[in-house]
């Protein structure tokens, strides 16, 4: 099967790196996508607090096109991950909300039945491709990398339903298909702060220490993210959040830097040169022979 | 001495207030609401908050307007959900709160370049003019019009990140971008018909 993608508008920004890898391990493990003809912005977090009817008809839009000749579409990003599902479950729950999409589409020739499943990369590479077969191609182990697997919220909250929504464990169950170790982490599902570090300064700060330094304490030697905004805060604040309180030196990736490079791409081609915390020290100490 | 009547009255009340409340998307269930806290103790920035999830939620529902839409409350809701799926009673605190700082944006109760509504309008006008956002141009939007030393104080990070190819220059753009207006139009259109 043929999956849409919906690659979102971070990934083509701060969440480059995210692409690229995403990319390569889907090409490693052969699963087939097609980007979605034109897609557009879906709302994000920031445009769902202004105006959220007009969220639901930006996010209708995107799966009206994919309906075209796909069941299902991936989306990698956190936030447009949950706008699709949100925007899925309203349009069912109220039917004012469905009369504005239906007849917003209608003006640029499309419609949208309801026919497509919303799908997080997680749980494709968990129940499509299974962590079996993942092993089977690893090319490069880990050889026990230790990682604190990070959630963020809006991957397993409120609306996904391939993982426990307190305690998921599909980024642990992937990782260590390749060869990698999780640490506890209790704070896996807390919220990094989102676009808090741009508005509220302070507020984000906080957060992200209490993130990164739980990781470090917990013996964490990466820590291993699904979200572009996660990712970036995590990385670009963590100095700024040490002067304030104490340092931390973490590299933080996605997890599908991680999986590629056990699968095998070369370093350079899954953005591990952008991170600002270089992890080749730390690949060269655990003896992973990348590419 | 300045003395200051720490109780409230029922007076002090908008019952207009409390009915839109448990009207509007997220509301519905208000009422079920046990005051039981998880949702301000799941909540991870309710330390920060004046008016912690919990009390939020009692005042919103009985109608003390001023101080719910005077709430930095509001503004400090990351949307992680937290609550919400925490809730025994299955309201949606979350998009209660997304509707009380649409409410707050409408009756324009936030102080003077505060950061929030401004990304928001820039964000959606990015969003109608490119159907796609490009997010070094919404940053340097965002700070132009909130606090200019800021965004020389980020322009460290701004260099790393162009440095190392994550703050492409280039706006993004949909080919079909008459079809956004179309549809955001559209959207006005049947909100006011509708007048939701």
């Amino acid at each position: 099967m043929r999956y849409a993608y919906y690659p979102g508008c971070s990934l083509r920004g701060t969440g480059r790196s995210y692409e690229e890898s995403l990319l390569a391990v889907f090409r490693a493990l052969d699963v087939e996508i097609d980007e979605i003809d034109d897609w557009n912005c879906c709302g994000a977090t920031t445009y769902m607090s202004v105006d959220e009817l007009t969220s639901y008809a930006l996010a209708s839009r995107n799966m009206a096109l994919a309906e075209r000749g796909h069941s299902e579409i991936i989306a990698p990003c956190a936030a447009c991950y949950l706008v699709l599902n949100k925007t899925q479950h309203y349009i069912r729950e109220y039917p004012s909300i469905k009369i504005v999409v239906t007849r917003a589409l209608e003006t640029i020739g499309l419609e949208y039945h309801d026919r497509i499943r919303v799908r997080h990369p997680l749980d494709v590479l968990l129940n499509d491709v299974k962590p079996e077969n993942i092993a089977a191609k690893v090319k490069v182990p880990l050889n026990g990398l230790k990682f604190a697997p990070y959630y963020g919220c809006q991957i397993v909250r409120p609306y996904s339903t391939f993982d426990d929504q307190r305690d998921p464990t599909s980024m642990e169950r992937l990782l260590e298909a390749c060869g990698a170790k999780a640490v506890h982490y209790p704070l896996k599902t807390l919220c990094c702060g989102g676009s808090q570090k741009g508005t509220l300064p302070e507020v984000g700060l906080d957060l992200v220490h209490y993130l990164l330094k739980e990781a470090q304490k917990n013996g964490a030697e990466v820590v291993a993210t699904v979200c572009p905004l996660c990712q970036f805060n995590l990385e670009s604040f963590q100095k700024e959040a040490g002067e304030r309180h104490d340092e931390t030196s973490l590299p933080v990736l996605y997890f599908t830097q991680l999986m590629a490079l056990a699968l095998g791409a070369p370093a350079h081609t899954i953005g591990l040169q952008r991170g600002f915390v270089p992890i080749e020290p730390l690949l060269t100490t655990k003896e992973i022979a990348y590419a | 001495m300045e003395l200051k009547r720490t109780v409230k009255f029922e007076a002090d009340r908008d019952p207009e207030f409390a009915r839109w409340v448990s009207h509007t998307v997220g509301g519905e269930r208000i009422r079920h609401c046990l005051q039981c806290g998880l949702c301000s103790g799941k909540c991870p920035l309710s330390l920060y908050m004046d008016y912690t999830p919990r009390r939020l939620m009692h005042l919103s529902r009985e109608g003390f307007k001023e101080e719910v839409l005077g709430s930095s409350s509001i503004w400090l809701c990351t949307a992680c959900y937290a609550c919400m799926v925490n809730c025994p009673k299955n309201i949606n605190v979350t998009h209660l709160l997304y509707a009380l700082k649409q409410r707050a944006i409408e009756e324009k109760r936030y102080p003077r370049r505060f950061a929030i509504p401004v990304m928001a309008r820039q964000f959606s006008d990015m969003v109608r003019g490119s159907g796609r956002i490009t997010e070094s141009w919404l940053v340097v939007r965002v700070f132009l019009r909130t606090s200019f030393w800021r965004l020389l104080g980020m322009s460290r990070l701004g260099a790393k990140l162009f440095l190392s190819g994550r703050m492409p220059l280039k706006r993004e753009k949909i080919h079909r971008q008459p079809e956004m207006e179309k549809l955001l139009d559209s959207v006005a259109a049947t909100r006011k018909e509708l007048a939701l």
